[in-house]
């Protein structure tokens, strides 16, 4: 075996390892778009979270638009407080606007669905960790289960 | 005399296995020593023990006047790079031509150009006959050509003593012929030290300087090769004669016939 | 009492041989790094690396592939090809990628290292490096760890990518799953840092330990013909068990717990 034959294949080997990693971050994990440039932050206090996670999406309209990038709860009302990470491309969203935790599907995962509200005079935009004031908590199974009987039985 | 290697009252054992008790034995510089007795005796062991491979239970070995065994690490591959084996089935590395082969010791410890190299390999392939053979891999040269270029490889670097391990042993006469020049014109013509482990007789008779007879754990017999021949021990006389029974008796050692087949108990 | 003997022996014997092996691995990873020693390396690179190569394209296309039929086949009841993508891609990059490529790579190329090392010391060619004053430790095991540590994770990308092309050759070009779904799909629930990232340090682990199984071996071998068969023969059989083993308790620290 020669030894500019072994370090040509060599060097074929590593370009092919490149190839394929940038094969799996552009095509397969989608790269440029987690590392989306600007984002900036908002924040949402819901009752109920249910079973929202760090990295659930933010979607407006169905259009992912951000992620969930933390979740605490607040120490003065005990309330979870949800911080939402939303690229700079989709900013001027007015202070109306509301924020629900919704399901994908009847099984699927959660996500924030975020509802852009009306623009009037006097109304501003949301701005870098602002609260928005609108929520709506997810929906708990049980607790609708429960609500259902206890319903039917004070009506027996 | 000056002495290069100074085995001291050594034991060595190998597990529960006691292979040498207590030997001692001193090299003269300059000279071939020559080390015989039976195989399975641990002279290979014997030649590790010099260089440092293996540690001994108790005793000591020196060289030059310096313990191998209470050097350090470094002093040790220091040490190493003055003394150089050929094994017995040569130790080629099998993956680089003769030529590579010859010029590894040289690119590992020296810096010397390339060009250099190649003379010095030449030189040295020249000096046991193999300087047309440069170009082939191990795998092509015969047993006795492989030995002759892992000769070729162990005097690279001009060392002060090169140890043997069994250099005749399976080789056709001539190149067995070959073999015992070299070692004798090597010896002489870069002023080494030889250390020759072996068990062919006559061949050890002719070149070796002084002698050492090993069996049972421990040196019997040492002397000229006029004294060993006139030695009045009989392990030693059984040894140079090849008689089939004597002090090393033919059978090993097992229960009497009589038991083993009528079983009696005696 | 005897085989109580026998018991305390065995486990001397293995208590042991794992002190000669930590020192082995002690000795190659901090033997001095030269830069003669990096031509080896490459060398040894072209050896457990470039050689691996088909064995490793040609199972991951074909493991792609057969993923993309079977998960087609389960998915189209539940009217989700859609998701085959995501299947595909999500298996390959967090378990099949790094186990099947440590388990190949312990067939093709450990136990070629186990034989060479052990051939290498039954003629001699350790004891006379030694006495050439070269630590076997840095001239013959380290350029082979370390090519070993390297290609390995090379390898599983490869196999990961090639796998999920396997899968697109099936799913979208035979079967007819939209190749915009099947992409954009795997493009959403596939994650950078959790799965390409865990994929490949899953990859470094089983490098390190199969390499260092198939080169302490050797290294450890008994000098006959017989002994290097055994030992080629246990490198095999350990570094399969210890990936699978250690597959589990990455995975659990890894995916099992948020």
């Amino acid at each position: 075996m020669n030894r500019y034959k072994m370090e040509l294949m060599v060097g074929v080997f590593v370009l092919m390892t490149v190839a394929a990693l940038l094969l799996l971050a552009l095509k397969v994990a989608n790269q440029t778009m987690a590392s989306d440039g600007d984002t900036y932050t908002l924040y949402a206090k819901f009752d109920n979270i249910g079973g929202l996670k760090v990295r659930s999406p933010v979607k407006v309209g169905g259009v992912t638009v951000g992620r969930v990038s933390n979740i605490k709860l607040d120490r003065d009302d005990y309330l979870p407080v949800v911080e939402l990470t939303i690229q700079t491309a989709y900013s001027e969203f007015p202070e109306t606007s509301s924020a629900s935790i919704l399901t994908s599907g009847l099984l699927g995962e959660q996500y924030v669905g975020f509802e852009p509200g009306f623009t009037i005079e006097g109304v501003e935009n949301l701005a870098d960790g602002d609260y928005i004031e609108d929520t709506s908590s997810a929906l708990v199974l049980e607790e609708l289960i429960g609500q259902f009987l206890f319903s039917r039985n004070s009506e027996e | 005399m000056d002495y290069l290697v100074d085995v001291n009252n050594m034991t060595f054992s190998r597990g529960d296995r006691l292979i040498y008790d207590g030997i001692s034995m001193r090299v003269p510089k300059g000279k071939i020593t020559a080390v015989m007795g039976p195989s399975g005796i641990g002279k290979t062991t014997l030649l590790k023990l010099i260089g440092g491979q293996l540690e001994p239970d108790h005793g000591d070995v020196t060289f030059a006047g310096e313990s191998i065994h209470k050097m350090s690490r470094k002093a040790l591959y220091k040490t190493r790079r003055r003394m150089s084996m050929l094994f017995q089935s040569g130790a080629l590395f099998t993956d680089m031509s003769v030529y590579d082969n010859v010029a590894f010791p040289l690119r590992e410890h020296t810096n010397l150009s390339e060009s250099v190299i190649a003379t010095v390999v030449a030189l040295k392939l020249q000096s046991v006959g193999l300087r047309g053979a440069a170009k082939m891999m191990p795998s092509e040269l015969s047993g006795g050509m492989a030995r002759r270029a892992a000769l070729a490889r162990a005097i690279a670097l001009d060392p002060d003593m090169i140890m043997y391990d069994e250099p005749f042993a399976g080789q056709d006469p001539i190149s067995m012929g070959v073999l015992v020049k070299l070692i004798r014109e090597l010896n002489d013509a870069l002023n080494l030290t030889s250390i020759v482990v072996t068990h062919d007789v006559t061949e050890v008779l002719t070149i070796a300087d002084y002698i050492y007879i090993l069996a049972d754990k421990r040196v019997i017999g040492e002397g000229t090769s006029q004294q060993i021949q006139d030695s009045d021990s009989e392990l030693v006389q059984q040894f140079l004669q090849g008689k089939a029974d004597g002090p090393v008796p033919f059978h090993y050692p097992a229960e009497s016939l009589s038991s083993a087949f009528l079983g009696e108990s005696d | 009492m005897n085989w109580v003997q026998h018991i305390g022996r065995q486990t001397i014997g293995r208590v042991a041989a794992c002190g000669r092996a930590g020192v082995m691995l002690f000795g190659a990873l901090f033997a001095l790094p030269s830069f003669k020693n990096i031509p080896l390396t490459i060398r040894q690179l072209y050896v457990v690396g470039v050689q691996s190569l088909a064995i490793i394209i040609v199972s991951g296309v074909f493991i792609g592939m057969v993923m993309a039929l079977q998960g087609y086949t389960i998915l189209t009841d539940y009217g989700a090809e859609g998701s085959l993508g995501p299947m595909v891609a999500l298996s390959l990059l967090r378990e099949l990628g790094p186990v099947v490529t440590a388990l190949l790579f312990a067939g093709r190329a450990g136990s070629a290292l186990t034989a060479e090392i052990g051939l290498m010391k039954a003629t001699e060619q350790l004891s006379s490096l030694e006495m050439m004053a070269v630590d076997p430790l840095r001239r013959v095991v380290a350029p082979r760890f370390w090519a070993g540590i390297i290609a390995m994770p090379m390898l599983a990308i490869i196999f990961s990518a090639v796998g999920i092309l396997g899968g697109h050759l099936v799913g979208v070009d035979w079967l007819g799953v939209d190749a915009g779904s099947y992409w954009s799909i795997m493009q959403s629930t596939v994650d950078w840092d959790k799965d390409v990232i865990n994929g490949v340090i899953k990859s470094l682990v089983f490098a390190l330990v199969v390499t260092w199984i198939a080169i302490f071996k050797g290294y450890d071998s008994i000098p006959t013909s017989e002994g290097i068969s055994q030992a080629t023969t246990q490198t095999v059989v350990f570094s399969s068990l210890a990936v699978l083993g250690l597959d589990f308790v990455l995975t659990a620290l890894m995916f099992g717990i948020e």
